[in-house]
């Protein structure tokens, strides 16, 4: 028995919605006829954890959660005459997700961080160390501490239709710090853990399938779903009467392999984050000593770590961002009423080029409307159609789709060289040349044909959405749609409201992009709006600086201490120096003391292009032709001044924004920046960075958000 | 009875094959084998059963799941059939139960299925009339069984009967309560009295008994996961609604619900209960190309109507046509399966052929007063019990499984034993 030791840290979880532990005795079934378990009668403590909701609201672990648990174990181990086995399970569909986040946003000082720690280990440790088998019947979804939880029992099963299986921890900006660190690479060696817990948690929180959680060793057997629990229960039988053994490959502990692995992880981390977020360090720290100390010098470890993790600035950012992308990201600020959105029946797409075919597709895959691409050449349009063609065809090669629905999107999307096609449209979205002469006439061409509500969408990623629509006999159903690209893969969309744009023409874009599966952001018909803006800006103090001077590789590091997803040059390479030469142009036009044009860029343009770097060999090295237009290097500022330009341009830019209202709230452009640009949840998007640096203060006078909302309460 | 013939087994045939295309055969007729059957433990209806937070469909899933898993040598997709019965199908035991837990049990989607109600003899009919597909040539192997779930499907739930059963007079309003038509069977005959009924009853608690610690009841019972909000998962391993120490003292003392100072309680009835049955059920030259058991071999069957108002009585004319179209005796029955709905019913049936209410031959292992009688479930139940009778009674030859049933039915199967020796007379056990 012992007592836990978390009375002071039950206050910062006052509306913690407990995961009870309940137990009941059940049966063992006989195995080949005979009573399993020693002296017991056959008897297995089965606990089952819930907190009283359905599985939309899944179980997690605060302190009193933890203390039922601790009670259950209580109970059990006073039971005569002993249980012959223990085993958890979850409620339908979810055995348990982790750590209550809630509170732990609420953590102060280090101290609380410490114990809340040490209470996941204390009662944890309960079922590592208990003298009867123990069991994890994983039922359902196990994240985090669930799986920390179901790692500390002996043995496991694990159901195969468990959709959640992960270590999000380091995604977030914690360590699995109740066990995982320690006892995953004790189980299926560094190499495996390594993957598990950082790799897969940096690749934007990859989850595992049921298969690979098997073949990977974190499980000992995957059952069927249908009759888990019973068949677990079987399999338990089976175990405890000797009749299944549990093989499990020995782990390599030789430090050749082990530290090999670690090594691999570092040199990955290094490469990629310079730095910028301590979370999967630790994590590799852990995991590095886990080859050789007891699973008590772990978990010991582990609580140091997660003491310091809970109480670190980038895990306030993390949590924040988390909350972004799973609460603001799903009801979006500003939206009208749903209930003003028009039914989109059929849609049209106007040109057929890359951003074309692959907008026809989404509309066709996600909407399963009609979608009618036009263009003037008819070989072009050929080349569109049968670009979303072999897209889904590559897409039911994977599996993805079946062949009937294979069949039904190729059939949805179709090619016109008349805009008379569109007539019964309900969405027409340009994506031609960005040039707004050429898109006003198109405007002015589809309004001519289509119905008086039609929506009319834009998909410019600079140009006034209200200028083009000035000329129209209906400007209110015209509306921006800005998607990222690979449209398929990014998930932000900004909706653009020009002063003329109507609340059900909004609603309807709010619901189209909800059915695209996209996160839409409401932005106000400004240059650029969120995330052009910031990264042209962003991009213009290294390219001045390029222009300064500075040498090509001291600029495009000068940020790594941010861990951005890619370097600045990289970035440009990705957006193509064209487009990021006409968005500056846009935006030097709009504010030309911001945002200035650099002439070498356009030489860069002129030479056609596509990146400074030459990929010839696998590593990026500068086009001599470039290196030319450059000349020379030196005089230009030193990555740290670099450093400190871009940032306080991106602050000053930010508050501007803010000021003139482009979004609602900070928190928009951090979402933005999340999903649109896939800048890091350790930066909080940017807003919190800037905070936390003294930038934001510094170059505006003040903060983007108060303290506590993305850093630690007391900051 | 009907006799194996000398065609060769069947070619598994796709169904995309068009029956035109198929070769001209000749129609035979085929022995229909019990291969193997099993049960959910029974519970007891309401909020505080076990099985109250339990889906009626996941219970019959977790059946027929539990038979192909002990029948490995049955490939499933030669599943030709699945029939299931629920009395009242509605919600978890709606929506073409058949299909559904075929489709939930994993299945293959080749293989159909479909519900089928007969009230209390759902499983009865289930297995019968895939039987006769079966010896027809329709299917060579198909999953026959029941599902009800009293608590979350009281009986009676949503039903709407027909205002000219009163107004024409149809059947006594009494008809459509069970517990009255018991009572009914009282008046009717006069012999039948309470204190037969409560010794009958009492009987049957104390033979159930006995079969458990024999362990005769276990090995047809899959455990069943039970979730509660409130207590957890746990696992019902055995049957909930059973008395043991029940004497006819104790029943004396019951109230009787339907009738003052009637003759029908809770004690000399079958109560209110949730559980599911299944089995298997396949053409003999396909059993034994499969190597599946062959544990029971059909003989016939038989349904006949009384009146609604002493449906109890049912069994009695079932029985005398089945014994008829089969050319058998009731001399011939080594062993019965009597469903017990009522305790008045069994003896009803009993006095009719002249059987002592405590004949050994008769429900050996107990009956539904004991265990419970979740309607369209039981039918298999009585199979399945007389299936492992027959491997410990070589010298019985015939058994007979028999139910009444609502609205005024009988259903009566006789089975052979294939484990028969051919020793001594068939009546003697």
């Amino acid at each position: 028995m012992s007592t836990l030791d978390i009375g002071e840290v039950t206050a910062l979880f006052p509306d913690e919605l407990v995961t009870r532990s309940v137990v009941r005795y059940v049966e063992l079934p006989a195995v080949d006829g005979r009573v399993v378990g020693a002296g017991a009668a056959g008897e297995l403590a089965l606990v089952t954890l819930d907190n009283g909701m359905d599985h939309t609201k899944p179980s997690t672990f605060g302190p009193a959660g933890l203390a039922s648990l601790s009670a259950a174990l209580d109970e059990i181990e006073a039971r005569t005459p002993a249980v012959a086995a223990i085993a958890v399970t979850g409620k339908p569909f979810v055995f348990a997700v982790g750590a209550d986040l809630k509170g732990a946003a609420r953590i102060a000082s280090r101290d609380q961080a410490l114990r809340i720690g040490r209470a996941g280990h204390q009662v944890y440790r309960r079922l590592v160390e208990s003298p009867v088998p123990t069991f994890a019947f994983v039922n359902g979804a196990v994240l985090g501490g669930g799986l920390e939880l179901a790692l500390a029992c002996r043995y496991r099963t694990l159901s195969g239709s468990t959709a959640a299986i992960a270590f999000p921890e380091c995604f977030l900006g914690l360590v699995p710090g109740w066990g995982g660190c320690t006892l995953l690479p004790k189980l299926i060696g560094a190499e495996r853990a390594i993957a598990v817990i950082v790799d897969n948690a940096l690749a934007q929180n990859k989850m595992l399938s049921p298969r690979q959680a098997a073949e990977l060793g974190i499980v000992d057997v995957l059952l069927e779903p249908a009759d888990f629990l019973e068949e677990s229960l079987r399999w338990a039988a089976r175990v405890l009467a000797g009749e299944t053994i549990v093989a499990r490959p020995a782990v390599d502990t030789s430090t050749q392999t082990w530290d090999g692995a670690v090594a691999r992880g570092r040199a990955g981390l290094a490469a990629r984050l310079h730095g910028a977020a301590p979370a999967p360090v630790a994590a590799l720290d852990l995991i590095a000593a886990a080859r050789t100390n007891t699973v008590a010098e772990g978990f010991a470890a582990e609580d140091e770590v997660l003491a310091d993790l809970l109480a670190s600035a980038e895990l306030r950012a993390g949590l924040y961002s988390f909350d972004l992308t799973q609460r603001r990201a799903r009801r979006p600020v500003g939206a009208p009423p749903k209930e003003l959105a028009r039914p989109v029946t059929k849609v049209g797409v106007v040109g057929a080029g890359l951003m074309a075919s692959q907008l026809a597709l989404l509309f066709a895959r996600r909407l399963e409307v009609p979608v009618v691409l036009t263009d003037l050449d008819q070989a072009r349009l050929d080349r569109g159609v049968s670009y979303a063609h072999g897209e889904v065809d590559k897409l039911a090669g994977k599996g993805r789709v079946g062949p009937d629905q294979a069949s039904r999107l190729k059939s949805l999307v179709t090619g016109s060289l008349s805009k008379d096609a569109f007539a019964d449209a309900d969405l027409v979205i340009e994506a031609v040349f960005e040039d707004m002469k050429v898109k006003k006439q198109v405007f002015a061409e589809v309004e001519a044909v289509v119905s008086a509500e039609c929506l009319l969408a834009t998909n410019t990623s600079s140009l006034s959405v209200g200028e083009m629509a000035a000329d129209l006999a209906h400007p209110e159903r015209v509306v921006g749609l800005h998607f990222f690209n690979p449209v398929a893969v990014l998930p932000l969309l900004e909706v653009v409201r020009s002063e003329q744009t109507d609340d059900a023409t909004l609603a309807t874009a709010f619901a189209v992009g909800k059915k695209l599966k996209k996160s839409c952001v409401l932005v106000k018909d400004a240059p650029a709006f969120v995330v052009n803006r910031l990264l042209t800006r962003f991009l213009g103090e290294v390219l001045r600086a390029l222009d300064e001077g500075t040498d090509f590789a001291e600029a495009d590091e000068a940020l790594d201490p941010l861990g951005l997803p890619m370097r600045p040059l990289v970035l440009l390479a990705l957006v193509g120096p064209a487009v990021a030469l006409h968005v500056a142009e846009t935006l030097h036009e709009a504010y030309p003391d911001r945002f200035a044009t650099s002439a070498k860029l356009r030489q860069v343009v002129e030479l056609g292009k596509a990146s400074i770097y030459q990929w010839d060999t696998g590593s990026p090295v500068l086009d001599p032709d470039i290196a030319a237009v450059y000349g020379p290097r030196g005089g230009g500022p030193s990555g740290a001044e670099l450093r400190e330009r871009a940032l306080a341009a991106l602050a000053e830019e930010a508050r501007l924004m803010l000021d003139e209202g482009v979004v609602a709230e900070a928190q928009d452009i951090d979402l933005c920046m999340i999903l649109g640009a896939g800048w890091p949840f350790h930066l909080g998007g940017i807003t919190p960075y800037l905070d936390r640096t003294g930038v934001a203060e510094r170059v505006t006078g003040r903060r983007f958000l108060p303290p506590g909302v993305a850093s630690l309460p007391h900051a | 009875m009907a006799t194996p013939t000398a065609r060769t087994s069947r070619q598994h045939e796709s169904s995309q094959h068009l029956a035109s295309e198929r070769p001209a055969r000749e129609r035979l007729v085929r022995d229909v084998v019990f291969v193997d059957g099993v049960r959910t433990p029974f519970g007891k209806a309401g909020p505080k059963g076990i099985y109250a937070e339990t889906r009626a469909d996941d219970l019959i899933i977790r059946v027929i799941r539990e038979l192909l898993r002990r029948h490995p040598e049955l490939p499933p997709e030669r599943v030709d059939e699945v029939a299931v019965a629920a009395t009242t199908q509605i919600g978890d035991q709606g929506l073409t139960l058949g299909r559904t837990a075929a489709l939930l049990s994993g299945l293959p989607r080749s293989v159909p299925g479909y519900s089928i109600d007969r009230m209390c003899a759902g499983a009865m009919t289930a297995v019968t009339t895939v039987a006769g597909g079966i010896a027809f040539g329709a299917y060579d192997v198909a999953i026959a069984g029941g599902v009800e779930h009293m608590g979350r499907h009281p009986m009676g739930e949503g039903v709407d009967p027909n205002p000219r059963f009163v107004a024409e007079k149809v059947v006594d309003t009494s008809a459509l309560v069970m517990g009255q038509t018991a009572e009914n069977l009282h008046d009717r005959f006069p012999a039948l009295t309470k204190a037969r009924a409560d010794a009958y009853a009492a009987n049957s608690q104390a033979k159930y008994a006995k079969a458990v610690a024999e362990g005769r009841i276990g090995p047809d019972l899959v455990p069943m996961a039970t979730r509660s909000v409130e207590l957890g998962w746990g696992v019902a391993s055995r049957d909930e609604p059973p008395r043991a120490g029940t004497t006819v003292e104790i029943l004396a003392g019951l109230k009787t619900p339907f009738r003052p100072h009637g003759r029908v309680t809770a004690g000399n009835s079958a109560g209110l209960n949730d559980g599911a049955t299944g089995c298997i059920v396949a053409a003999e030259p396909v059993a034994r190309e499969l190597g599946l058991p062959v544990r029971m071999r059909l003989v016939g069957y038989a349904f006949a109507g009384v009146e609604p108002e002493v449906m109890g009585v049912g069994p009695v004319p079932a029985t005398e046509k089945v014994l008829a179209t089969t050319g058998l005796s009731i001399e011939d029955i080594g062993l019965f399966e009597v469903n017990e709905a009522f305790a008045v019913q069994v003896l009803a049936f009993l006095d009719h052929f002249g059987i002592a209410d405590d004949d050994p031959r008769v429900n050996a292992y107990g009956g539904a007063i004991a265990v419970g009688h979740p309607l369209a479930s039981s039918g298999v139940r009585l199979m399945t019990q007389l299936a492992r009778q027959f491997e410990d009674h070589p010298e019985v030859r015939y058994g007979l499984t028999t139910m009444c049933i609502g609205i005024g039915m009988g259903g009566s199967v006789i089975w052979e034993n294939p484990a028969y020796a051919g020793q001594g007379e068939g009546g003697s056990a």
